[in-house]
């Protein structure tokens, strides 16, 4: 498939036009603040989008991402860990987590929609129970994450940028990625075509799990916090940024490199509404807005290649 | 003749990325059966559905009774009294037949469905087909495929039709369902209705069409009585040479047994037995529903089977799910291609590796150049007309969608190659190239078994044919026993003996 301009072309939009609104826009600023945010959505988006691209969806990544959080931190604050035998169990959390709602979802054949909610309560109520429903303080002890390296980036967007290029590769041009798009195209097809999808679809969800725990790390890692009600609403961020780059609900269609875009564009226009003093409620309002037209976009653009 | 045509065409053109039909002109009296065929990708499908009002034309016009026509939907054209049965099943599955047969016209008291009215409806116009064993309160995704056809033909027989288009409404039927669509189509003839036939099977276009028109490449290349020309001239002009289809071959020298099923059942299937040797092509023949399919599905582990037992090159072997048989070098081309077989929306290239990726890639990545030259060399075989290998397949015609789903099941090279319906919807010429490719196949000494609805074509291909009546095994016949009738009656003896049955009964 080839790559579609109209992505980059709505971000350079929008970074023009918030840039001639707001005199403080276009600044070095900005672009670190925007860089040193977007690391957690754009890790968890990546994983969003294999999930999209085999016709599931996975609600519970904000509460996982509360949950690997706050284990890592409790235990590094109140069991004494080490910081990689802490940060490895936040990941085995994240990952634990994954597997179990795709297991469960392929197992019983229920829709992901449905075990990813009853998920997303299970990891936020133990969430709670771990962090003793208090936020737990590290300091800076895996603050290495979010230090800025060179020119105030952090080795957090630079893990963020290499996970997505990886992934991007890895679903066009490997067996396991084109496995997932026909699994999303049509299962039953794929199934007596002799590949099990079954498999696959638990890897997509424990990949997902995993990338929700890093993100938890991220945050920690920035905030020096882990707070149990970290990532409320944040799988729908995730998901709007994924669709606004394109990836089908339907299954079978999503590029890794336009979810990179579309976590852009969410950023910018987060950063640039800001600056321009508009109030959270028109914040939410515009958001939404934008996700709709980029979606009758999406639709638009596809009906008139069929003719 | 007199009188205006019921539809006039003119100049009618349609390309997608290119052309697809160019000034195409055509009338279509009243009470009129028209044959519309031609190659695979001749435009056949496109010209139907630029008339029932399913895409619209790039330039020319339509004039239907003398008044100008242009559908702005299905719905506008049938308003207009212009149906279409499409080649692809468009029945939704999760409905009842009843819900599907009315879809769009459900009768109701005070805004709730009359139940009772709708499945009395259902019940007669599944009866004009002889399709009195449906139940009409039963969801559409359990009737088998052949089935779904026929609910869809009596979808587009009922309601109020001028013209009736029917895409290759045939490519599943056997010679009884045929025989029922046929006398219906005579039926509405008589009652001054025009009807479109689209077939690639010649000998039923010479039985029931008056007319003639062959497409090629997107122009029209014929439009003559039926009567004035004969089989091979119409060959000659859809595929520009002589196709010779030949039945009398020597049976095949075969070797040692390959598959060997014993008592089966499950679903309708019960206590199949059967042996398939290296080197020889077993048909499966029977009616819609008798449970060939089913029969299929079970050796291939698609459906789970209740007993039996199987051996694979003489050895007991378990199959329990597609992965499983593929890996053991047995593979089935489904029926269904739309929702069994096809990968829609992806490229033609991606469908027709599917099933054997380590062909294409290395250490689990994809060698794109190996995958276009795999593409290439099958697009070139069997003769798969599309704009490149990148091209999805949704928008290839029927024929060439199948072309390529065969094509995927020939690049997996499987030993063991279970055939439902494999020359479906294709034209004569790549109907002469699949029945090549699988003479070869046999020779390579793998072994075939094959379902098919059109008994001519099991007398060309096998060795053996065993017909399955009622879900059981009847009767098995070596080659040069058999005769169409011998065929058919075996294919409706277990049907007889349960009507004997049941006629027992009600007399004790
Ligand atoms: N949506 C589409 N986009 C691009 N090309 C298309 C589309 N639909 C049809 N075509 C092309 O138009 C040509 C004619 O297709 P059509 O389906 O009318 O053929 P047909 O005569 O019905 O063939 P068959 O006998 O195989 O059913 C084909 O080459 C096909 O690839
Ligand atoms: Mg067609």
């Amino acid at each position: 498939m080839k790559q579609a301009l109209g992505l980059p072309l709505a971000l350079l939009a929008l970074v023009v036009g918030f840039g001639l609104t707001s005199e403080y826009f276009l600044t070095r600023d900005t672009f670190i603040a925007i860089a040193n945010d977007i690391p957690a959505l754009t890790v968890m988006a990546v994983g969003m989008t294999f999930v999209l691209i085999i016709a599931g969806i996975d609600l519970s990544i904000g509460s996982v991402l509360a949950l690997s959080a706050g284990l890592t931190a409790v235990a590094m604050q109140s069991w004494g860990w080490n910081l990689p035998g802490a940060a490895t169990l936040g990941l085995a959390c994240g990952l634990f987590c994954g597997t179990l709602t795709g297991a469960v979802t392929v197992a019983w054949r229920l829709p992901s929609f449905i075990v990813s909610l009853g998920m997303l309560e299970i990891a936020r109520g133990s969430a709670y129970l771990v962090t003793d429903s208090r936020t737990q303080y590290i300091g800076g002890a895996i603050g290495g994450l979010s230090t800025p390296l060179w020119f105030g980036i952090s080795p957090a967007f630079l893990l963020a940028l290499a996970i997505v290029v990886a992934s991007h590769i890895v679903l066009r041009k490997s067996v396991f990625g084109r496995y997932l798009v026909g699994i999303g195209t049509n299962e039953e097809a794929m199934r007596l075509a002799g590949i099990d999808p079954r498999p696959w679809k638990v890897i997509v969800f424990a990949l997902m799990g995993s990338l929700a725990a890093l993100g938890g790390l991220m945050q920690l890692s920035r905030l020096e916090a882990a707070d149990p009600n970290a990532g409320v609403g944040m799988e729908l961020q995730v998901i709007a940024a994924v669709v606004i780059g394109g990836t089908s609900l339907m299954g079978g269609r999503g590029s890794v490199l336009n979810t990179f875009f579309g976590v852009l564009i969410v950023a910018v226009l987060e950063a640039g509404l800001a600056q321009i003093g508009a109030s959270d409620p028109a914040k939410r309002v515009i958001t939404g807005c934008v996700i709709i037209v980029a979606v009758l976009l999406d639709v638009y653009r596809n009906r008139r290649k069929r003719g | 003749m007199a009188r205006a045509p019921l539809l006039r065409i003119g100049k009618l053109c349609k390309s997608f990325a290119a052309p697809v039909l160019t000034d195409i002109d055509l009338a279509f009296d009243t009470g009129e059966i028209v044959a519309l065929t031609g190659e695979n990708g001749a435009g056949k499908s496109t010209l139907s559905k630029l008339i029932a009002g399913l895409i619209s034309p790039d330039s020319g016009e339509m004039l239907l009774g003398g008044e100008r026509f242009s559908p702005r939907s299905r719905v506008d054209a049938e308003r207009s009294g212009v149906r279409m049965v499409l080649q692809e099943l468009s029945l939704v599955g999760t409905l009842s037949v009843a819900e599907n047969l009315q879809l769009g016209a459900i009768p109701h008291r005070f805004g709730f469905i009359d139940r009772d009215a709708m499945n009395a409806r259902a019940r007669a116009q599944l009866a004009l087909l002889g399709l009195d064993s449906i139940d009409p309160e039963l969801p559409v995704s359990e009737l088998g495929i052949g089935q779904q056809q026929l609910v869809e033909i009596a979808r587009g027989l009922s309601g109020d039709v001028k013209l009736l288009i029917l895409d290759e409404p045939t490519a599943m039927l056997t010679a009884r369902e045929v025989e029922e669509l046929f006398r219906q189509l005579a039926l509405l003839r008589g009652r001054g209705v025009t009807i479109v036939y689209i077939s690639h099977r010649l000998d039923e276009l010479q039985r029931i069409a008056d007319r003639v028109v062959v497409l090629r490449d997107g122009r029209l290349a014929c439009d003559r009585a039926m009567a004035e020309v004969s089989h091979d001239e119409i060959v000659r002009m859809m595929v520009g040479h002589d196709v010779h289809e030949d039945e009398d071959r020597p049976r095949r020298a075969s070797g040692r047994e390959l598959l060997r099923v014993a008592n089966f059942s499950g679903g309708l299937v019960r206590d199949a037995s059967l042996a398939v040797h290296a080197g020889e092509i077993l048909g499966l023949a029977g009616l819609v529903g008798s449970g060939r399919t089913e029969l299929l599905r079970l050796i291939f582990g698609a459906d789970q089977k209740s007993t039996g037992d199987l051996w694979l090159g003489g050895r007991p072997a378990r199959i329990r799910n597609p992965t499983d048989a593929v890996a053991q070098g047995v593979g089935l081309l489904t029926e269904d291609r739309k929702s069994q077989g096809l990968l829609l929306g992806q490229a033609l290239a991606m469908n027709l590796t599917i099933a054997h990726l380590s062909t294409v890639s290395r250490k689990g990545w994809i060698d794109g150049g190996g995958e276009e030259r795999t593409a290439q060399q099958w697009k070139q075989r069997l003769r798969i007309r599309s704009k490149d290998s990148a091209q999805h397949v949704d928008e290839l015609s029927g024929g060439n969608q199948q072309k390529v789903l065969f094509a995927r099941w020939l690049h997996r090279d499987c030993q063991v190659l279970l055939l439902d319906e494999p020359t479906r919807g294709v034209d004569i010429g790549a109907r002469a190239d699949i029945y090549a490719e699988l003479d070869a196949l046999a020779k390579a000494g793998k072994a075939l078994l094959v379902v098919s609805s059109d008994l001519r074509e099991l007398m060309t291909l096998c060795d053996r044919i065993a017909v399955m009546s009622a879900g059981t095994l009847v009767q098995t016949f070596e080659r040069g026993e058999w005769t169409e009738q011998a065929l058919l009656a075996a294919a409706f003896s277990a049907y007889a003996q349960t009507m004997n049955m049941a006629t027992d009964k009600a007399a004790s």
